[in-house]
């Protein structure tokens, strides 16, 4: 079947079979490798990617229901030169990732939260972010990276 | 500027943050087939035949393999800590005649297309007659499948004079304790990349991690092939832990696939399959009991444990009981001691080591064997504890057994003093007494604390090869891996300080066993002593030819110049500089080689033993007999912090881990052998909703002996003892009336000791 959809702003067509997962459309057709299978069956969110603006798990999800969408990967996170932007640039002085597989998965979710109308506090943060599973750093460097990139966004209510 | 001691940010970060790792799964080559792998649904069975006509007959489907396919290639050997009797353990890449866990792969599938390659394994017909199962180490030894026993293999550590030590006793404590079935489980499962590369002929296989050197000579051994014909390449890698980069079937299969059809054969694992086939960890019981004085003074320790093994022994042979057995004693003097350890077999996925491998569970049990000590004398549990700690005029402490083959000698420690420092900086008392008031207004709530020594560093050998380039960047070249623990920067970071350079123009180049002849790899917490010495090493070399041509072209002595913020110049800051690029030039006149390279090697017999204490403070809810941990707190001797911020990471993500070990994690099995956990919903890792903030007291009070650096290791500490320290704290928080004997404390457990302990009439 053939799906349209946009990526990152950049309008992508692809011709997918109805079983394909939309992680596997992205990473395969779209090249785009950086949403990562952790599981594959909706637990360890180390694929979540915003649909619409909202995070969802690109594993749980068929490709081709991703037609007329807008998608956004950790891919388009940073400049079109590369420079990371305030949460990237957070992770990396908090020590928010270690082998860095879950990284994009949390990256998505921390922009969703990043970019709600409410300002972002500890509960909230804490509450949202146990959706994801990092198996490196004990969460703590990621928690920390998050609240510095909210507080440098204006956008923390502590 | 970022040398030792710099909190400096990681060179590794960018890509990873961009989305532009290169791991397993995100290579790709033309041409490629994709691997399926056959597993057994039946924990223990004669397999009476494999049916792959089906598979076979599926559109896109290239070839399939049973072991009939495979005659003639051995089962995985032993990397390490092999021991008499054991070859008949063995796994082989694909079973033959008998099954013996569920997982256990029985044929493999190659197809043009993943999702096809699975397809055909749905058509796969596995014919096996179901046998009784074994799902008890502590079972007396019997006969496993016909062909050999339960027992694989017997390790006793033992010194002085235990009959002595338990005559002179004035109180015998005895425990019966267990630590459950749980493992390392990466984010990324494991995965691989096979390819005969066109006109070289050599067979590459990427998505390797770990030990690249060793597993390129096993897999050449049970191929037939030239060592120097096959290369192993490390991309990124999601995780180790341990678990991954041991050799498995799966590498096998991959190299055979490509070798066989021609083309590169990738292999990607499901989490399903991780969670049954990867190698298990921890499921010991052990039985301990201990000889005390009046005064609580530990006369002697005897202790005699059953290691679940599951159905094979795999690369590690008899690394997980040594460990246990040697490092049982810990950070305390224990004048006699025996351990005897018991390999048993299961059908049960085999198991490996997991950070921290032995030692989570055998400070598990040294630690509540210390709090009933101090139970049962009525003494208070940091008394006991201080009563039987190694002094550090004692040190370097002799054990007098060996540890992973070498001599359990402790280099250095100031045991004690690390305890002081602890108490104070959480405020001990105040603390306590906080906790006590609380529990005085009916909350149950309570302080665990649990002593630990590590182990880090393990030799022979390690070699480094030094390039600096005329623009005045170094490659580092050595044979270690990285499995995401910082091993780039870490490295960068030592040479920077030896030679004065930016760590972002030095490139640290691992697990590629074509740029280096040998390497060791990265396990046991090795990396940053044993590479990180052979650094300095090589690193010292170049600063003296550097600073010798310095010093003829500036006229200066050498001993007045300095290597700093990439160039050479006076100590005082006066006159010209040389920028490292030009003088690396200077030093290269007339050669027409491209860099000036220097050799370093690291070699060492014996491990460093960095030492630490957890705390933790929990809570148990009442109605439901959840535990809810409100702090962690971990101090944490390292002899000396190459990046404090890269060591704080590995405790709190160490940690994180043991938590999982103490309330959630566990492999479990249904009577016939079925595993129970098979899905991460199932297989239950904390979130940031279970983990409290860790605090994380770093100590250098005691550099390591070993090396040139005084470093000693940080990758398993934050887990060693996490276990024992929330046992203890749900142990004070039900008011000692409530045995905490078994990891995990999952609800359901803890409401049925609970339930036991206080009958309600």
């Amino acid at each position: 079947m053939k799906v349209a959809f946009t990526v990152n702003g950049a309008p992508r067509e692809a011709e997918v079979e109805p079983r394909r997962t939309l992680a596997d459309m992205l990473r395969e057709e779209c090249g785009l490798t950086g949403t990562h299978l952790g599981c594959e069956h909706g637990v360890c969110g180390a694929c979540t990617v915003l649909l619409d603006g909202a995070p969802v798990r690109a594993c749980l999800m068929f490709g081709v229901q991703a037609e007329g969408a807008a998608i956004r990967t950790v891919e388009g996170l940073a400049a079109p030169d590369g420079t990371l932007n305030a949460l990237q640039r957070a992770f990396q002085a908090h020590h928010g990732l270690q082998c860095g597989f879950c990284t994009p998965g949390f990256l998505m979710l921390a922009t969703w939260l990043l970019e709600r109308p409410d300002k972002l506090d500890e509960d909230t943060m804490r509450h949202v972010l146990s959706s994801n599973i990092c198996r490196c750093t004990g969460y703590q460097g990621i928690l920390a990276s998050v609240r510095a990139a909210a507080q440098e966004l204006g956008r923390w209510a502590g | 500027m970022g040398g030792i001691g710099a909190r400096l940010a990681r060179i590794e970060d960018p890509p990873l943050l961009r989305g532009e790792g290169r791991f397993a799964a995100d290579l790709n080559l033309p041409g490629q087939l994709h691997m399926r792998v056959v597993r057994a649904g039946i924990a223990h069975g004669v397999l009476r035949g494999v049916d792959l006509s089906a598979a076979l007959a599926l559109p896109g489907v290239v070839a399939a393999w049973t072991a009939a396919e495979l005659e003639g290639i051995p089962p995985i050997g032993f990397r390490q800590m092999v021991v008499g009797g054991l070859l008949a353990y063995r796994q082989p890449v694909l079973a033959r005649d008998r099954v013996r866990y569920v997982g256990e792969p029985v044929a493999v599938i190659f197809a043009d297309d993943p999702y096809v390659a699975e397809d055909a394994e749905e058509l796969v017909l596995a014919e096996i007659e179901p046998l009784p199962v074994l799902l008890s180490a502590a079972d007396p030894p019997g006969d496993f499948d016909g062909t050999h026993g339960t027992e694989s293999a017997v390790v006793v550590k033992a010194y002085g004079d235990l009959g002595a030590a338990f005559a002179a006793a004035a109180h015998v404590v005895e425990m019966d304790l267990s630590v459950g079935r749980h493992s390392g489980v990466p984010m990324e499962t494991r995965g691989g990349l096979a390819e005969i590369e066109p006109g070289s002929g050599i067979l590459r296989l990427h998505g390797a991690a770990k030990v690249p050197h060793a597993n390129r000579n096993a897999i050449a051994a049970m191929l037939g092939l030239d060592p120097a014909r096959i290369h192993l390449h490390e991309g990124h890698v999601g995780g180790g832990f341990g678990i991954r980069g041991e050799l498995y079937p799966e590498d096998v299969l991959l190299c055979l696939g490509a070798l066989r059809l021609g083309r590169p054969v990738k292999w990607i694992e499901d989490r399903r399959e991780h969670l049954m086939a990867a190698n298990h960890s921890r499921d010991q019981r052990h039985r301990i009991r201990a000889a005390v004085d009046a005064q609580g003074v530990v006369l002697g320790v005897e202790a005699e444990f059953w290691v679940d093994q599951g159905a094979y022994v795999r690369t590690h042979a008899v690394t997980v009981p040594d460990l246990a057995a040697a490092m049982l004693p810990g950070p305390y003097l224990f004048p006699a001691f025996r351990a005897t350890a018991h390999q048993r077999l299961t059908n049960k996925t085999p198991a490996g080591t997991y950070r921290a491998p032995g030692r989570y569970e055998s400070s598990f049990v040294r630690e509540r064997l210390m709090d009933a000590v101090a139970d049962r004398l009525g003494m208070d549990r940091v008394a006991v504890r201080r009563a039987n700690l190694i002094p550090a005029s004692a040190m370097p402490f002799d054990r007098g057994i060996d540890a992973l083959g070498t001599p359990l000698v402790y280099d250095s420690g100031d045991y004690a003093r690390l305890l002081d420092r602890l108490l104070a900086a959480v405020g001990y008392e105040a603390l306590q007494a906080g906790l006590a008031a609380r529990r005085q207004a009916g909350e149950m709530v309570g302080l665990g604390l649990a002593f630990f020594v590590e182990k880090s560093g393990l030799g022979p050998f390690d070699d480094v090869r030094i390039e600096l380039d005329r623009e005045g960047g170094a490659e580092v070249i050595t044979g270690v891996a990285s499995i995401g623990q910082g091993v780039e920067t870490a490295l960068a970071q030592i040479l920077s300080d030896v030679l004065g350079l930016p760590p972002a123009r030095i490139r640290v180049v691992h697990g590629q066993t074509d740029r280096i002849a040998r390497g060791m790899g990265a396990f046991a917490t090795r990396v940053t002593v044993m590479t990180g010495s052979a650094i300095a090493i090589a690193g010292a070399r170049l600063r003296a030819t550097l600073l010798a041509r310095a010093a003829a072209l500036l006229q200066r002595p050498a001993a007045a110049l300095r290597l700093r913020d990439g160039e050479a110049r006076a100590e005082d800051g006066s006159g010209a500089a040389i920028p490292l690029g030009a003088l690396v030039a200077a030093c290269l006149e007339g050669s027409d080689a491209a860099r000036l390279v220097e050799e370093g090697s690291f070699q060492s017999g014996h491990m460093t033993y960095p030492y630490g204490i957890h705390m933790a403070v929990a809570r148990v809810d009442a109605e439901t007999s959840g535990v809810t941990l409100e702090r962690i707190m971990v101090g944490y001797d390292i002899g000396r912090a190459v990046n404090p911020m890269l060591v704080e990471g590995q405790i709190v993500g160490g940690a994180a881990q043991g938590v999982g070990g103490a309330l959630l994690e566990e492999f479990r099995y249904a009577e016939d052998g079925q595993p129970l956990s098979v899905t991460l919903a199932d297989y239950l890792m904390p979130s940031c909703a279970e983990m409290p903030e860790v605090a994380v007291l770093i100590t250098e009070d005691a550099p390591s002996r070993i090396g040139p650096l005084g470093v000693k290791g940080a990758g398993e500490g934050g887990t060693t003892a996490m276990g024992a320290a929330i046992a203890a704290a749900v142990d004070a928080a039900l008011g000692g009336r409530v045995p905490i004997d078994a990891l995990p404390i999952t609800p359901a457990r803890l409401h049925a000791l609970r339930a036991a302990a206080c009958p309600v009439a």
